[in-house]
C-alpha cells in the first residue's frame, strides 16, 4: 500500500482577480457553477485527514473569492491540520484576515509579481501592488508567518534584487523564488516567459548572495529554471507520493498539472473517496515507484533523486507520459528542449502575453 | 551543515510552527510552512521542552529523569537539527 500523503492542495476556485500569464492553472478554467459546494469541501477535508494529510493548502485561483472560506478554514483547523492560505492579497482586508486568523489560518503565502508597482501590475493585469503591500502588513500585524512567492521569468528576472528587497520590506520569513514551470497558461506564454541564459547567469549569484546575507532572517527557496538544467526536477518527490490536489470541480490530481496527460482517467470526489483514489485508482498508481520507467531512467542511479522528472512535461514534450523528462541530458528527446530554448529564449518577434481569463 | 548549539542556549519553537500528535501515523509531528516532520519519541520529548525558558542543559536534566543515558551534547545536536529545519529558534 502506498504511504499516506502529507498535504492536500485544495484549489477552491479558479476565479482570480489577477490575470498572470504564467499561471499554471489549465487553459480551460473551471467555471463557478462547476465548483464543489461547501459540504463537498468539508467531506474532502475529512477524507484527506483520515488518509493522513496534515497540511491543507487553500489555494486557487484566489481562495478569498469563496464566501465559505471562513467555514472551510475553521473546518480544516478543527481536524488538526496546518492551514496555509495561498493568496494574491487582493481582498485580504484587515478584518478579513483577522477573522481567518482567529478561525485557524496558520500561515499566509502571498504572491508578488515584480519588484515595483509598475512591473507587478503589468504582469498581474490589474492594480494589485498596493493591496499586496497592505495585505503583507495585515499578516504581520496579526502575528502570522508570511511567505512571499514570486514566479520568475524573462519579464521580471532582471529585477531579482528588487524582488528580494521588497520581500524583506514586507517582513516575509520566507521567500519562494520559483522559475516558471511550463504548464497551462505558462506553456501557452512560454515564448514570452523563457528566461535567457544571460539573465539566469546574473540572477543565480544574486540569489545565492542574498541567501547567505539573510540566513536566519529570511529563508530564500530558489526553484531552478529546469529547461536550462542538465537534470530534471524531482517533481512532486514522486508521483502519488506526498501530496494530492483537488481541483475546483472535485477532480483529484496526483499533481496540479496532471489534467494535461490526456491518457489519464481522472477520478472525482463526487464519485469516489480520497482513500480509494489515493490507494487504488489507475491514475495515482500509473507512475508510482520505479516499475513504470523506461531507459534511460530505469537503469539510472539518479532515479532515486529525481524520480524521472515530471510526467506532465514528458507527456507535453514527447507525447509519452512514461518517457524520461526531456529536460534530462540523458533523454533521447533532449534536443526538443534545446530547440525550444533556441527558438523561444529570444524569439525574432515576441508575441503578446495571453492574459489568464475565463472564457 | 548544521551550526553547533551551546548548552546554555535557550531554544523556542518558532512562530507559525505547530506541534501535534497524528493518530493516523501514531507519531508526534511538527507542522510548519515548509512541510511536516514526523518525530521519534526522543525528538518529540526534546521539542516539547523547547519553551523559550529552559536551556539545552536544563532540557537534558529533565530528560535524564525519564530516560537513561541522556547526554547534553546529544540534546544540543538534536536542537541544532531542529534549528536547521526552522522548527526551533535559539537565544543566547
Amino acid at each position: 500500500m502506498a504511504e499516506a500523503p502529507f498535504g492536500l492542495l485544495a484549489e477552491l476556485t479558479h476565479r482570480c482577480p489577477l490575470q498572470c500569464g504564467y499561471c499554471s492553472n489549465p487553459l480551460e478554467l473551471v467555471r463557478r457553477d462547476a465548483e464543489l459546494s461547501t459540504e463537498d469541501w468539508r467531506r474532502v477535508f475529512d477524507q484527506a485527514r483520515a488518509l493522513g494529510c496534515l497540511q491543507i493548502h487553500l489555494s486557487g485561483g484566489e481562495p478569498l473569492l469563496r464566501p465559505d472560506l471562513p467555514e472551510l478554514v475553521a473546518h480544516a483547523n478543527s481536524l488538526g491540520c496546518y492551514v496555509n492560505l495561498v493568496t494574491s492579497g487582493v481582498g485580504l482586508s484587515r478584518d478579513r484576515l483577522r477573522e481567518l486568523a482567529s478561525l485557524g489560518v496558520d500561515h499566509v503565502q502571498l504572491s508578488l509579481q515584480d519588484a515595483t508597482k509598475e512591473g507587478n501590475d503589468r504582469i498581474a493585469g490589474i492594480k494589485a501592488f498596493d493591496r499586496k503591500v497592505e495585505a503583507a502588513a495585515h499578516v504581520l500585524d496579526e502575528g502570522l508567518p508570511l511567505t512571499v512567492n514570486t514566479v520568475l521569468h524573462r519579464q521580471n528576472l532582471d529585477n531579482i534584487a528588487g524582488i528580494i528587497a521588497m520581500a524583506e520590506q514586507m517582513g516575509a520569513e520566507r521567500l519562494e523564488l520559483a522559475n516558471t514551470q511550463y504548464y497551462g497558461w505558462a506553456l501557452r506564454n512560454r515564448a514570452v516567459l523563457l528566461p535567457t541564459r544571460a539573465q539566469l547567469a546574473i540572477a543565480d549569484p544574486i540569489v545565492a548572495a542574498a541567501q547567505e546575507r539573510l540566513r536566519g532572517r529570511m529563508e530564500i527557496v530558489y526553484v531552478i529554471a529546469d529547461y536550462h538544467e542538465a537534470h530534471p526536477k524531482p517533481c512532486m518527490y514522486g508521483w502519488g507520493a506526498r501530496q494530492l490536489t483537488v481541483a475546483p470541480n472535485g477532480d483529484v490530481l496526483p499533481c496540479p498539472a496532471a489534467t494535461v496527460i490526456s491518457s489519464l482517467t481522472i477520478e472525482n470526489v463526487r464519485d469516489s473517496s480520497l482513500h480509494e483514489i489515493w490507494h487504488d485508482s489507475p491514475s495515482f498508481n500509473a507512475f508510482r515507484g520505479f516499475e513504470w520507467m523506461q531507459d534511460p531512467c530505469r537503469s539510472c542511479p539518479r532515479k532515486e533523486i529525481d524520480f524521472g522528472g515530471c510526467r506532465c512535461q514528458a507527456f507535453q514534450l514527447t507525447g509519452d507520459a512514461a518517457a524520461t523528462d526531456p529536460v534530462c541530458s540523458l533523454s533521447p528527446e533532449r534536443s526538443t528542449v534545446d530547440l525550444i530554448l533556441e527558438t523561444e529564449m529570444a524569439p525574432a518577434e515576441v508575441p503578446a502575453m495571453a492574459m489568464r481569463k475565463m472564457r | 551543515m548544521t551550526t553547533a548549539v551551546a548548552l546554555d542556549a535557550v531554544p523556542r519553537i518558532r512562530r507559525g510552527v505547530k506541534c501535534a500528535y497524528d493518530q493516523i501515523r501514531e507519531a508526534h509531528v511538527v507542522l510548519f510552512p515548509e512541510g511536516v516532520l514526523v518525530l521519534n519519541e526522543t525528538a518529540a520529548s526534546v521539542v516539547a521542552l523547547c519553551d523559550g525558558v529552559r536551556s539545552v542543559g536544563d532540557i537534558a536534566v529533565v530528560l535524564a529523569d525519564e530516560y537513561d543515558g541522556v547526554e547534553p551534547e546529544d540534546v544540543a545536536e538534536l536542537v541544532a537539527r531542529m534549528v536547521e529545519r526552522r522548527v526551533v529558534d535559539v537565544d543566547g
